[in-house]
């Protein structure tokens, strides 16, 4: 087993599963989003790694390089993180709501006053 | 070599700050820690050869969503509450996840083996065609904004639907009741 060939591929699966982890785990919304990016910057490495070629060069064609790296992951990563930052406002935008109208971000609270109604 | 190394290690740092991300419990010190993995992610980008998205992500994952965790954490309040349930089940669950997707990996080509089926396709095309068809150097550019040219109006779709839920959400009732500042507990 080729462990220095995988090791980007398992450092890419810690890290997603410490993002999932924060999802289901936490209680707080605000660190549930924070989760969320922790997993998603996750994905953006895991596809970033796939791009890489040995001894390649940063995609950008020049005289006497031969050898560049997969641009196509780069592209779909650049499509990726501005959507990711446009998802988060809205539901960073969606817990400051739940604030306003339950006055707390806490799910445990939450689902109280839910009950109690 | 040299690359290699800088890679692990960098990596190897990353995991640190997520963990240390999941065990804090203030909020402040939380988004700190993101905005660390966010930089570090940046950086690992610029070593695997990719410029363009290491300064989107220098830009954008550090900068603007930082900023925008800390926003609400001005508005919400800083300190989580600590847990009252055992955390067993959901490790648990990201242990199983986790074991799954390690299995997965063990059939995927190797780290930066040229003969991986992703090189394979249409990037050699790209890569060939780019500097008579589109006359820009930078390939990346050559992609996002004219072969994929759709794939980007779709992005701008997103963010235009995010942006107008974000008002909704916030901007257009609070204009209506300007006496209300802050929100009420």
């Amino acid at each position: 087993m080729n462990v220095a060939g995988l090791y980007n591929y398992w450092i890419v699966i810690l890290l997603m599963m410490t993002g999932f982890y924060v999802v289901i785990s936490s209680g707080n919304l605000v660190k549930k989003i924070i989760g969320l990016n922790l997993f998603q910057a996750s994905v953006f490495i895991l596809y970033i790694s796939m791009g890489k070629v040995m001894n390649g060069a940063v995609p950008i064609l020049r005289e006497g390089v031969t050898t560049y790296s997969n641009p196509l992951p780069h592209v779909l990563i650049l499509t990726a993180i501005v959507v990711g930052v446009a998802t988060t406002a809205l539901g960073l935008a969606l817990v400051v709501r739940i604030r306003e109208a339950y006055g707390s971000v806490e799910e445990d609270d939450i689902h109280r006053q839910d009950e109690s109604l | 070599m040299l690359i290699e190394t800088i890679n692990i290690v960098l990596l190897g740092m990353l995991a640190l700050t997520a963990l240390a991300a999941v065990r804090l419990h203030d909020l402040f010190a939380v988004t700190i820690m993101f905005g660390i993995y966010s930089l570090l992610a940046a950086v690992v980008f610029v070593v695997l050869d990719a410029v363009d998205v290491a300064f989107t992500e220098a830009a954008v994952g550090v900068g603007i969503s930082t900023v925008l965790m800390l926003a609400t954490i001005g508005l919400v309040g800083r300190h989580e509450q600590r847990p009252v349930h055992r955390p067993l089940l959901p490790l648990l669950v990201v242990a199983v996840t986790g074991a799954a997707l390690v299995y997965g990996t063990l059939d995927m080509p190797f780290f930066a083996d040229p003969a991986a089926p992703v090189h394979q396709h249409v990037v050699p095309y790209y890569l060939g065609k780019s500097p008579e068809q589109t006359g820009i150097p930078n390939v990346v550019t050559s992609i996002l904004a004219s072969y994929r040219g759709y794939d980007t109006l779709g992005e701008l779709a997103v963010i235009f639907t995010a942006g107008v839920g974000v008002l909704a959400l916030l901007g257009l009732r609070r204009r209506k009741r300007p006496s209300k500042e802050h929100p009420t507990p």
